[in-house]
C-alpha cells in the first residue's frame, strides 16, 4: 500500500489530479471591484428576479458548476461527485442547488475554507482511484450570510474599521484524473486553532493563526519554504489579518513579504468602502476559480500555494460568549 | 493546568497584538455624525411636539402623538431602505432617538417576511426591540415597587 | 428659535454618549438600545431626568432614555393613581401609543417593502 501521507498533516498525490476547467460569479459589486475582468457572470443585483438571497444563491452555484462542465464541452451530467458548501445554516443553499443538478453529492462546511476544502477532498478521491471527474464549489451571499450571522440588513448599524464584507458569489473547479492543466500536488489538512478573539467582527486576525499554523506545518512536512512557490494566497484574511500573518510568519522565521497575497484583499477597490477586504467562502472561490486559474494556465505562475481559511463560529457560540476557532487548509498547485 | 496557563498567557498576548494593529474607529468623526444627526432628529421632533401643542391637546397627549409621528417616520425610512444608510454614517445618531427603535423593528420584521407572517414578521420584529421592552418594563417594574413602598409604608 | 437649538443640543449629546459608548466598548446597537432605556427608567424614577425634559424638550423625550422616562413616569402616576396595581399597569398606558405605532407601522412597512439589502 503506497503511502502517499507526508509529514504530520499532509499529503503528497501520486496521480495528480488535474484542474481542467474553473468557473465564477460575482454580484454587482464584486462586478464593480478589482476582479471585474475575471468574472464569468456578474449579476445585475443581488437577487437576480428570485425570491430570496438565500435562492439566489442557489443559482450562483447551480451557473458556476454549469459553467465549468460547459468550458469542457460537457455538461454536468458527466462530473461523477460534487462537493460544495456554503456558510448558511444547515447549507441550505447548497442543497437546493444539488437538487437541481441531481448529482452524486458531498456537502462541507469549512465556512470560508469550503472551496479549498471540496479540491482538496476532491483531489483525494481522483488520486485514490474513486473517482475520475468531479467538481468542487463554494458561494457565499452577502445578505444571506448577514442576515444569519449579524443583523437585517436594513439595520442602522455602523461597521468597525475591522470588519471585512462577506462577498456575494460563487467558484466551481472541475478536478479530473486526466488532462492538461495545473495539478494538485501536495494538500496540508489543517487543525483548529483558537487564539481567542471573541469578536465576530475581528475575522481576518481570528483566522491569521490558524494560516500560520498550517503554513507552518506544510512548509515542515514537505521540505519546501516560502520561496519555492512564485505566489502563496490565503483565502480571507483581509488588511489586518494579512498584515498579522507576515508579522506572526517572521517571528518563525519564514519571510512572507515578497510573494504573498490575501484573496480578500484582491476583490473590492479602496471607494468601495469595504474596511477591511472581502470574506466568505466566495472569496477564496472567486478569486480563485478567475484569476489565479487563468494566470496558472497562462503560466504567469507556475507553482502556487492557496490556503483557505474558515472561522467557525456560529451565532449562538458567539452569543455564549465563546471565542472563534479557525482552520486553515493548504493546496500546492503546480503546472 | 500548567499547560492551560501557558495558553492563556499566548492567547493575552496574541490579542495584545492583534489589539496594536486593528484600526481604531474614527471617533471624532463618528461623534460629530452621531451629534448632528440625533440633533437633527430631536429638532424635528420638537417642530413636531409644538405643532401638537398648538392644537391645544394638552401637553401629554402631544407628546404621545410625538412619539406616533417620529415612529412612523423611523418606519417609513427604513421600509424605503433609507435609514441603513443614515445609520452607517450617523451611529448613534440614528440609533438612540425613537425612530431608531421603529428601525429595529421595521429591519426585522421586513428581513424576516420570506419566513411567513407568524413565524417571520410576527416573532422576528422583536428580535432587538424585545430587549428594550423587557428590559425598559422590569425597570419600571423595580421602580414601582420601590416608590410604592415609600408612599404606602 | 432658542428651544430648538437646545433640543438640537440635548439630544445631540445624548446621542454622542450613545456613540463613545459604541466606538469605546464591545457594546452593540442593541445593547446601547436596552442600557439607555434602562438608564431613561432610573433616572426617571429618581425624578433626575423631568429636569432635563424641561430645559431640552424634545431633545430629551426623543431618544430612547425618554422612552424609559416616560416607562418611569407612567409607573410611578400609576402607582399614586391605583397604589399596587399600578406598579403593574402604569408603565404600558403611558407609553401606549408609541408602542402601539411601533407594532403597528412595524407589521405594515414589513408588509409593503422588501429589504434591498
Amino acid at each position: 500500500m503506497l503511502n502517499k501521507r507526508c509529514g504530520k498533516q499532509s499529503i503528497g498525490f501520486v496521480n495528480q489530479p488535474v484542474i481542467i476547467s474553473t468557473a465564477n460569479i460575482g454580484g454587482p459589486m464584486e462586478g464593480e471591484g478589482l476582479q471585474s475582468k475575471y468574472f464569468d457572470i456578474i449579476m445585475k443585483d443581488n437577487i437576480n428576479d428570485l425570491n430570496s438571497w438565500e435562492q439566489c444563491e442557489s443559482y450562483m452555484l447551480e451557473q458556476v458548476i454549469t459553467r465549468a462542465s460547459e468550458k469542457i464541452s460537457g455538461s454536468v451530467e458527466n462530473l461523477e461527485f460534487i462537493l460544495a458548501g456554503d456558510l448558511l445554516n444547515q447549507l441550505m443553499s447548497t442543497h437546493f442547488a444539488m437538487r437541481t443538478l441531481a448529482r452524486p453529492f458531498l456537502g462541507l462546511y469549512g465556512a470560508c475554507s469550503t472551496m479549498i476544502e471540496s479540491m482538496m477532498i476532491g483531489a483525494m478521491m481522483i488520486d485514490g482511484g474513486f473517482a475520475n471527474l468531479l467538481a468542487g464549489a463554494a458561494s457565499s451571499h452577502h445578505d444571506a450570510a448577514e442576515r444569519q450571522y449579524r443583523f437585517p440588513t436594513e439595520l442602522g448599524v455602523q461597521r468597525p474599521p475591522v470588519a471585512q464584507w462577506t462577498v456575494t458569489g460563487a467558484g466551481a473547479a472541475i478536478l479530473s484524473s486526466t488532462g492538461s492543466g495545473p495539478k494538485l500536488t501536495y494538500a496540508t489538512v489543517g487543525k483548529i486553532v483558537d487564539m481567542g478573539i471573541k469578536d465576530p467582527n475581528a475575522l481576518g486576525p481570528a483566522m491569521a493563526p490558524a494560516a500560520v499554523d498550517t503554513l507552518i506545518t506544510h512548509f515542515s512536512d514537505t521540505g519546501r519554504n516560502p520561496n519555492y512557490y512564485d505566489m502563496i494566497f490565503t483565502g480571507d484574511l483581509g488588511y489586518i489579518g494579512k498584515e498579522m500573518v507576515i508579522k506572526l510568519c517572521a517571528e518563525k522565521g519564514l519571510d512572507l513579504s515578497n510573494n504573498y497575497e490575501d484573496c480578500g484583499c484582491m476583490i473590492y477597490k479602496e471607494e468601495q468602502d469595504t474596511h477591511a477586504g472581502a470574506s466568505g467562502c466566495a472569496s477564496s472561490a472567486v478569486v480563485f476559480c478567475g484569476y489565479i486559474y487563468q494566470m496558472l494556465c497562462k503560466k504567469n505562475y507556475g507553482k502556487i500555494l492557496l490556503v483557505g481559511t474558515g472561522s467557525l463560529h456560529s451565532p449562538t457560540s458567539y452569543q455564549q460568549k465563546e471565542s472563534i476557532p479557525c482552520i486553515a487548509h493548504a493546496l500546492a498547485i503546480e503546472v | 493546568m500548567q499547560k492551560k496557563k501557558v495558553t492563556e498567557k499566548l492567547k493575552k498576548q496574541y490579542q495584545d497584538k492583534v489589539d496594536k494593529i486593528i484600526p481604531k474607529p474614527p471617533i471624532m468623526k463618528n461623534l460629530l455624525w452621531a451629534f448632528l444627526v440625533g440633533g437633527i432628529i430631536c429638532t424635528i421632533g420638537q417642530f413636531v411636539q409644538d405643532y401638537f401643542i398648538s392644537m391645544e391637546i394638552g401637553k401629554k397627549d402631544a407628546a404621545a402623538c410625538t412619539s406616533v409621528v417620529m415612529v412612523f417616520l423611523g418606519a417609513s425610512l427604513t421600509g424605503l431602505g433609507v435609514y441603513d444608510e443614515i445609520g452607517k454614517r450617523a451611529g448613534a445618531g440614528s440609533v438612540v432617538p425613537i425612530t431608531g427603535f421603529a428601525n429595529s423593528i421595521v429591519a426585522c420584521a421586513m428581513e424576516f417576511k420570506r419566513e411567513g407572517f407568524v413565524f417571520g414578521i410576527g416573532a422576528k420584529m422583536f428580535v432587538i426591540a424585545g430587549p428594550v421592552i423587557v428590559y425598559g418594563l422590569v425597570t419600571a417594574f423595580i421602580v414601582g415597587i420601590i416608590h410604592w413602598f415609600r408612599v404606602f409604608y | 428659535m432658542q428651544e430648538y437649538v437646545i433640543a438640537f443640543a440635548v439630544g445631540g449629546i445624548i446621542c454622542m454618549i450613545g456613540q463613545l459608548l459604541m466606538d469605546l466598548t464591545n457594546l452593540t446597537p442593541a445593547h446601547v438600545l436596552v442600557l439607555f432605556v434602562v438608564m431613561g427608567t432610573i433616572l426617571g424614577g429618581l425624578g433626575w431626568y423631568q429636569p432635563l425634559v424641561e430645559l431640552g424638550g424634545a431633545g430629551a423625550t426623543i431618544p430612547l432614555t425618554g422612552f424609559g422616562n416616560s416607562l418611569a413616569a407612567g409607573t410611578l402616576e400609576g402607582v399614586d393613581k391605583y397604589g399596587f396595581l399600578g406598579i403593574f399597569n402604569g408603565a404600558l398606558s403611558a407609553t401606549a401609543s408609541g408602542m402601539m405605532a411601533a407594532i403597528v407601522f412595524g407589521f405594515l412597512m414589513a408588509v409593503i417593502f422588501n429589504p434591498k439589502g
